[in-house]
């Protein structure tokens, strides 16, 4: 049984680690584009960067100040027993919102879309997010927070299958070179890129490949890694770099899901995960022991099945 | 490159030594001002919470990560600029009602943006850099000396004075001349565009902004 006062300290500790500490997988990603990167403004750039995250995690406060959109990505094992059930749970990641808020302290970024009234703690209607997926025979819970900024290096459009991988690529360069200038994605960025499925399901599985993947990491299906590649290399060679200065560091990464889709279409997404990918992950077992690390690991083979069983 | 550090409030002879493309530290007193002050003094035509001039002519496009303490002093922990493109409308008014003539943000404005509204007025306009150098500029904040409007505005939108030392980096995008660093980067990248985009074939359906007029139909 796992306890909802650890779920709720460890949304908080999640939560703060997040806002704080770059993933390793993102900064050496970007160390390496240090090296690589000829043009002398976009590398004054980067190098500001990897700066502004060692004293980030030395003062210990937030890497940049638009904390983003507090989130949550639970997996639960098909076996695991929550105190309280789910409604425990998502009681507790919320006072765990509220709570990093004040005391990181985090912007308070969730207004009402109309009133624009601020609770100044980062929840309200449907705010944390929390999304949900399930692993067969594991009594554990992972809890993910992903921490993105929300207004630029995102978009969606209705491709068809004669578009084919032309379509894909040309839409991509779109989207990368429309956010791209002055830099509003925050590159260089994990893109994160969600082929078919319905519309919706086109843009959360876009987001989670950027939000949920880790640097190098590569889509088990050998022809989707290769696009992968592909689409990485060409994203940095548009000539653009960060704040849209001339450079070939804009990709740190690119990852691709996918999902069946309708016959006639091919809906796609691109995401772009910033300069401050804040993403953090906790494992809590059933013996109450709670385990950090960073790699989401949220597309399990489970997860990507394809069969009926 | 070049990098010069400047003491607030800035003077006209130091603003002209600005060119685009120079780093930038700064030492002194700046306020933030976005959106929400904007509306209420130059549409609803509310008094200005203070003497704007007499704080500071440094104007930061700016929602500090920040917390008010129990005991009512500030916690100021990151702090990172907002795209300032959208309020370019009403930077001219700004530099008369507030005598402001450094701006502080994300992404620049437009280079006739800088030469209708700041050249005039003789003001620069600064970015941050990245983005989100949030945790070295939170560094540079020595002192929250007050907030205005934090009940009426909030956290985000409030007008917060901060008093810097060795706040930065920041890049000078608009400069006196009506130059524009990312519009000078932005005409060196377009000389290359099209051969990303080489031998890649249009797309069946169209989308709005791919056609020429509001009238074409989308496929």
């Amino acid at each position: 049984m796992i306890a909802a006062s650890t779920i709720e300290e460890a949304g908080f500790e999640l939560t703060r680690q997040a806002a704080i500490v770059i993933p390793k997988d993102y900064s050496d990603g970007i160390k390496a584009m240090l090296e690589t990167e000829p043009n002398e403004l976009s590398k004054f750039v980067l190098k500001a960067m990897v700066e502004n995250w060692e004293a980030a995690e030395a003062d210990r406060r937030a890497m940049c100040a638009d904390t983003g959109l507090p989130r949550f990505y639970v997996k639960a094992g098909n076996e695991a027993r929550l105190e309280g059930g789910f409604v425990a749970l998502e009681r507790a990641l919320r006072r765990a919102v509220a709570k990093a808020t004040t005391e990181v302290p985090l912007r308070p970024n969730r207004v009402h879309p109309l009133s624009r009234a601020d609770h100044n703690n980062n929840v309200g209607i449907r705010a944390p997010e929390i999304d949900y997926s399930f692993e067969p025979d594991a009594d554990w819970v992972d809890i993910t927070t992903v921490h993105k900024g929300g207004l630029f290096g995102t978009d969606y459009r209705m491709l068809f299958p004669g578009d084919g991988i032309d379509g894909i690529k040309k839409f991509y360069l779109d989207v990368l070179v429309q956010f791209g200038r002055r830099g509003l994605a925050c590159q260089p960025a994990i893109i994160g890129i969600g082929l078919g499925g319905s519309k919706d399901t086109a843009m959360t599985i876009g987001k989670q490949a950027a939000c949920l993947r880790v640097v190098g990491d590569r889509n088990p299906d050998p022809k989707i890694a290769a696009l992968e590649a592909e689409l990485k290399e060409l994203g940095n060679s548009i000539g653009m770099g960060p704040m849209g200065f001339v450079g070939k560091s804009m990709v740190v990464d690119c990852h691709i899901e996918v999902a069946h889709t309708h016959t006639g279409g091919m809906p796609m997404s691109v995401h772009a995960f910033c300069l401050s990918s804040r993403r953090a992950v906790a494992r809590l077992h059933a013996d109450g022991r709670v385990e950090y690390r960073t790699d989401p690991a949220w597309f399990t083979d489970y997860h990507r099945r394809e069969g009926v069983e | 490159m070049k990098e010069i550090r400047l003491k607030l409030p800035v003077t006209p002879e130091d603003l002209a030594k600005l060119e685009a493309g120079m780093i930038v530290y700064l030492d002194g007193p700046i306020y933030t001002g976005r959106e929400g002050l904007y509306r209420r003094v130059l549409d609803e035509g509310l008094r200005p919470p203070v003497d704007l001039a007499s704080v500071s002519n440094v104007n930061f496009h700016c929602s500090p990560a920040a917390a008010v303490r129990p005991d009512g002093s500030y916690d100021v922990g990151a702090v990172t600029a907002t795209a300032s493109f959208r309020f370019s409308k009403w930077m001219s008014r700004w530099f008369d009602v507030s005598g402001c003539r450094m701006v502080i943000g994300k992404g620049g404005m437009s280079e006739e943006d800088y030469r209708n509204h700041f050249v005039p007025k003789g003001a620069v306009y600064l970015t941050t850099v990245g983005y989100g150098t949030g945790a070295l500029l939170g560094r540079g904040i020595k002192k929250v000396r007050a907030v205005h409007w934090l009940e009426e505005l909030g956290i985000a939108q409030a007008m917060w004075v901060f008093e810097v030392e060795n706040f930065g980096p920041f890049l000078v995008d608009g400069d006196l001349m009506g130059n524009s660093l990312f519009e000078i980067e932005n005409r060196k990248v377009n000389e290359k565009l099209a051969d990303a985009y080489k031998g890649l074939k249009e797309p069946a359906l169209r989308r709005y902004g791919e056609t020429t007029s509001r009238k074409d139909e989308v496929i």
